[in-house]
């Protein structure tokens, strides 16, 4: 077959039918992804939940997730209740404007009286080999919140007066977890579920 | 977030070329002499800016009330696409002498990634305002314009170093890229 | 050229990377880590392989006035279906390497092979050539990431043989651009050494003829 020849209508006919062809493909994919996608977030996040609930617990049901007010946007709440119906945990997905490198996302689990269960990173652009040791896969830092109540345990880096201890040359992502830390803990004093 | 604090962060702290990444090809390409960096950097200026504010509308306006966001990546490259051709055609008419010193330098922003990095950025998780995300743009180009002008004025004088043969050209300019990147993590300080 | 010649000149004599200075922002920003370079080049392999196979089945029909916005539309397609998948099946992937993905649009080796070769030549020569570039690519992003990775962290692919953290910087900005610039000035030089060579045994014959 010939090459076209760059008049009006091959051109229009050649770019028009390309471009319906490509919205055609790309409507099915993502008809075709959604599900896998959704999926795949909803694991992400049942994943987080569990690592931010009590590790010896064996049995677990998921309460009805509820919206608290924090900040520029409302925090995403889990609660978490054993086998008795008994609510252990409520993982908080949190955020801050505060990193380094812009807004990063951690999950905060909190026991019905306030008191830190475990924390995890959900999403974040931290500096690799720095920042990014808030991360449990990276390094322990993060372990020094668990168990803490933050009435009596100050949120914010010794550097402020505070009880965290940075992590090393990455201050700024230090505060910045706190700072997350801080709005879940006070949003869920607030207005959150104890019981 | 301040406007102030997203001028600095974006210069300086995470500087578009030197600390994010973006748009290292040009960098590399058109920064032998200082001049064409004036160029370039006036060219990617212009585009940047336009660019961000039209796709920054086309996403809160089009893509998300209609819940297409997946659509983002075609739509941003279709319009930074058109709006360089629109920015040429626009430029012979209206200024041919801009036009002479910006003309060469914009086919090749279609595919410098630091303007569509840039524009996906600006709707990114920041949350930014149309005027932040306007702000946003223009700090970058700053930046952009920075580092490619600080490197052509090393580069001029590197021609008269003596440098060993196996790092001459391409090498040698990778390390002090290094060097200046190293330099500019300094401003990380300041935040 | 021969079929093998296609397929081999994008691995080493025409890498992307180390040669032709293509597609430096991902090559720069995605290295931190050996996977990450891996991660990075494959999915650009896939987009690559699957622009030159349609851009060399379409060629035909496409007027040439319009082919350069008919490749920007195949290629920026592809990459929204990649974004789809990733986001599916490899979600962990997908978040670390974040913004580049969306930017494999603007890799310019991408369009690059699409004019140069894909709209010019035949399918199976396309896929070829699609494949050794791809190649070449992924293997520079990995080789770049494994340095980078055994410098900055003590470790290659995640297993760690050092205590300590090694030298930051290589992880970090500045250590891209270090990295790369000895990796390309090392090959410079075993280059020139191997020219050196062939020079001096042409020498060598040419005295032992007379």
């Amino acid at each position: 077959m010939a090459k076209l020849e760059s008049t009006l209508t091959n051109m229009l006919l050649s770019l028009g039918g390309i471009a319906l062809v490509a919205s055609a493909l790309l409507g099915f994919a993502y008809q075709a992804t959604k599900g896998p996608i959704a999926e795949a977030n909803q694991r992400i996040l049942e994943n987080a939940i569990k690592l931010v609930s009590p590790s010896d617990l064996k049995e677990s049901k998921l309460g009805d997730m509820y919206m608290l007010p924090g900040g520029k946007d409302s925090l995403a709440c889990y609660p978490v209740m054993d086998a008795s119906g008994k609510l252990v945990v409520t993982a908080i997905s949190t955020y801050t404007d505060e990193g380094f490198s812009g807004r990063f996302k951690i999950m905060v689990g909190f026991a019905p009286d306030g008191t830190i269960v475990n924390t995890a990173v959900l999403s974040h652009a931290e500096t690799p080999g720095l920042g990014d040791k808030m991360d449990k896969s990276k390094a322990d830092w993060s372990v020094q919140f668990n168990g803490k109540n933050p009435e009596t345990y100050k949120l914010t880096v010794t550097k402020d007066g505070g009880d965290v201890d940075a992590i090393t040359a990455a201050t700024i992502s230090s505060r910045a977890f706190c700072d997350a830390t801080d709005r879940a803990y006070t949003a869920y004093m607030k207005g959150g579920r104890h019981e | 977030m301040d406007i102030f604090l997203i001028v600095i962060s974006a210069i300086f702290v995470n500087n578009i070329v030197l600390a994010k990444f973006l748009g290292v090809c040009p960098f590399m390409g058109v920064s032998t002499k200082l001049e064409t960096s004036f160029g370039m950097t006036g060219a990617v200026t212009f585009v940047m800016v336009i660019a961000t504010t039209v796709t920054f509308l086309i996403q809160n306006y089009i893509l998300v009330p209609f819940g297409i966001e997946f659509m983002q990546t075609i739509i941003f490259i279709l319009v930074i696409a058109s709006l360089v051709q629109l920015v040429e055609i626009v430029l012979k008419k209206v200024s041919p002498a801009l036009y002479q010193a910006l003309g060469i330098f914009l086919p090749l922003i279609t595919t410098n990634c630091a303007v569509l990095g840039v524009a996906i950025l600006a709707v990114g998780p920041a949350d930014f305002s149309l005027i932040e995300a306007v702000v946003y743009a223009a700090a970058n180009a700053v930046g952009f314009g920075l580092a490619l002008a600080t490197f052509a004025g090393l580069r001029e004088h590197m021609e008269l170093a003596n440098i060993p043969k196996g790092m001459a050209g391409i090498p040698i300019a990778f390390v002090t890229a290094g060097l200046l990147a190293l330099a500019f993590m300094g401003f990380a300080g300041i935040a | 050229m021969s079929k093998i010649k296609i397929f081999s000149k994008g691995i080493l004599k025409e890498n992307a990377v180390f040669v032709m200075l293509l597609g430096l922002c991902p090559v720069l920003g995605t290295t931190t880590s050996a996977i990450n370079g891996l991660g990075m080049g494959v999915a650009t392999l896939f987009v690559l392989l699957l622009s030159n196979i349609t851009i060399s089945l379409i060629k035909n029909i496409v007027p040439d006035m319009v082919r350069i916005p008919v490749f920007i539309v195949v290629i920026a397609s592809l990459v929204t279906v990649l974004q789809l998948l990733m986001q599916a099946y490899t979600p962990g992937l997908y978040a670390t390497l974040g913004l580049f993905i969306p930017l494999i649009v603007v890799n310019c080796m991408i369009l690059g092979r699409a004019e140069a070769f894909a709209s010019k030549n035949s399918l199976v020569d396309s896929i070829l050539d699609a494949l050794g570039m791809g190649l070449g690519f992924t293997l520079a992003l990995t080789i770049l990431g494994a340095v980078r990775e055994v410098l900055g962290s003590g470790s290659v692919f995640d297993f760690k043989f050092m205590d300590g953290d090694g030298m930051l910087v290589f992880v970090l900005a500045p250590g891209g651009f270090l990295g790369l610039g000895f990796i390309i000035a090392i090959l410079n030089w075993i280059k020139r050494n191997k020219e050196a060579k062939a020079k001096l045994q042409a020498v060598e014959i040419n005295t032992k003829k007379k």
